[in-house]
């Protein structure tokens, strides 16, 4: 392909992030940056390319690093979204409780 | 076989757009994470049959090990702790991205000034949200309580980040060699937990989308690297979805995005000024 047609992917799929959330209501902000954190998680994709062409003993070990990371993102990041939308489940009545959001640490 | 995998990656990005719309509804939002989910297993799965490959055992291994860890500790933390669970596998995400760059750098793959450009964009980025992301779950965790403030901060991190900008550029300029790549990389991650750890923990969620948001745009510049439409527009859209979804938290607690890096609020300085 040539490099000057990923410049419009890169474009068009900027655009599309920025519509596909522009009308989110501020209680899903959360489980919606856990959402997007499990999307980044296709990662895992790129790793395991990588490698798959790794040969040196340094590279093995670079790509299981990767590899090893990008699981754990999408693993995790599903698990994680999961749980906060299961909170969303509408029965008995019980009245959507927001994420709560963290602790003041400082 | 090839066309199966184009294909495949064409229906994951799809899915993955559809989902995310999804999860911006109440309604529908536990719909989009599963499709969310169902195209990853797709891509994942149809990656193992991309020809010409090698360390399918290691590979595996390191899925299982990576995947299985996430998904018990993801099960079983409580429900508050939560956000610097969002944290943690988003740092993994930005550290894969990054260790991808440092992979193909060793490989001596990346050639030519745009390739070398995005591999160096996606490896600072990636690293900063790596080391970031790590800090904002200590903090969060309560495992590092103390606001980290000297004076000139913002100085000393614009030089940090200055060099390390500069040391990318060399790389692009007159390529890679190993102790300008080590260092660059060292930099990066250093230039994450000062960016980080003397942010207070109420403009934490704040932080997070914004590396979440760096990760995926991280995740999208790799993809170029690899010429992989899948992370390109998986890694894109949710860099610019995660940039306008800082935008709106930040809006809805109040700050502006600038005051939450440059001039934190912090424990010590709310004691300082009461």
């Amino acid at each position: 392909m040539n490099d000057f047609f990923y410049i419009y992917i890169f474009m068009l799929a900027a655009f599309t992030g920025y519509e596909v959330i522009s009308r989110v209501p501020v209680i899903l902000h959360t489980p919606l940056m856990s959402g997007s954190n499990f999307v980044h998680g296709v990662v895992l994709v790129g790793a395991m390319y990588a490698m798959g062409h790794a040969v040196t003993p340094l590279e093995q070990a670079l790509g299981f690093f990767a590899v090893f990371l990008g699981a754990a993102n999408a693993a995790g990041g599903y698990v994680v979204t999961e749980r906060m939308l299961g909170m969303f489940r509408r029965e008995k009545k019980e009245p959507i409780q927001p994420i709560p959001t963290p602790e003041k640490v400082s | 076989m090839q066309w199966i995998i184009d294909i495949s990656y064409f229906v994951v990005a799809a899915l993955f757009i559809l989902g995310l719309k999804a999860m911006s509804s109440p309604v529908t939002a536990r719909k989009g994470i599963n499709w969310a989910g169902v195209g990853m297993i797709l891509a994942t799965l149809v990656t193992f049959l991309t020809p010409g490959m090698r360390n399918y055992g290691l590979m595996l291994l390191a899925i299982i090990l990576g995947g299985g860890v996430a998904w018990v500790l993801g099960k079983r933390v409580k429900m508050t702790d939560m956000p610097q669970m969002v944290a943690v596998y988003n740092g993994m995400g930005g550290g894969a991205a990054a260790a991808i760059a440092a992979l193909e750098f060793a490989r001596g793959e990346v050639t030519g000034a745009v390739v070398t450009t995005l591999a160096v964009l996606g490896a600072l980025i990636g690293s900063v949200a790596f080391s970031g992301s790590i800090v904002a779950f200590l903090k969060l965790q309560g495992l590092m309580k103390k606001a980290w403030k000297v004076p000139g901060q913002n100085l000393f991190n614009g030089l940090l980040a200055l060099i390390t900008v500069l040391l990318g550029a060399l790389i692009i300029a007159s390529g890679p060699s190993t102790p300008v790549l080590l260092l660059f990389f060292l930099l990066a991650l250093v230039l994450g937990v000062v960016l980080v750890a003397p942010i207070g923990g109420a403009d934490m969620p704040v932080v997070i989308s914004l590396l979440n948001a760096f990760t995926g745009l991280a995740v999208g510049f790799e993809g170029y690297v690899l010429h992989n439409p899948a992370l390109i527009i998986a890694g894109i859209v949710v860099g610019a979805s995660g940039i306008l979804l800082t935008q709106l938290m930040a809006k809805a607690m109040n700050r502006a995005i600038t005051g939450v890096i440059f001039t934190p609020i912090t424990g010590e300085a709310q004691a300082s000024a009461g």
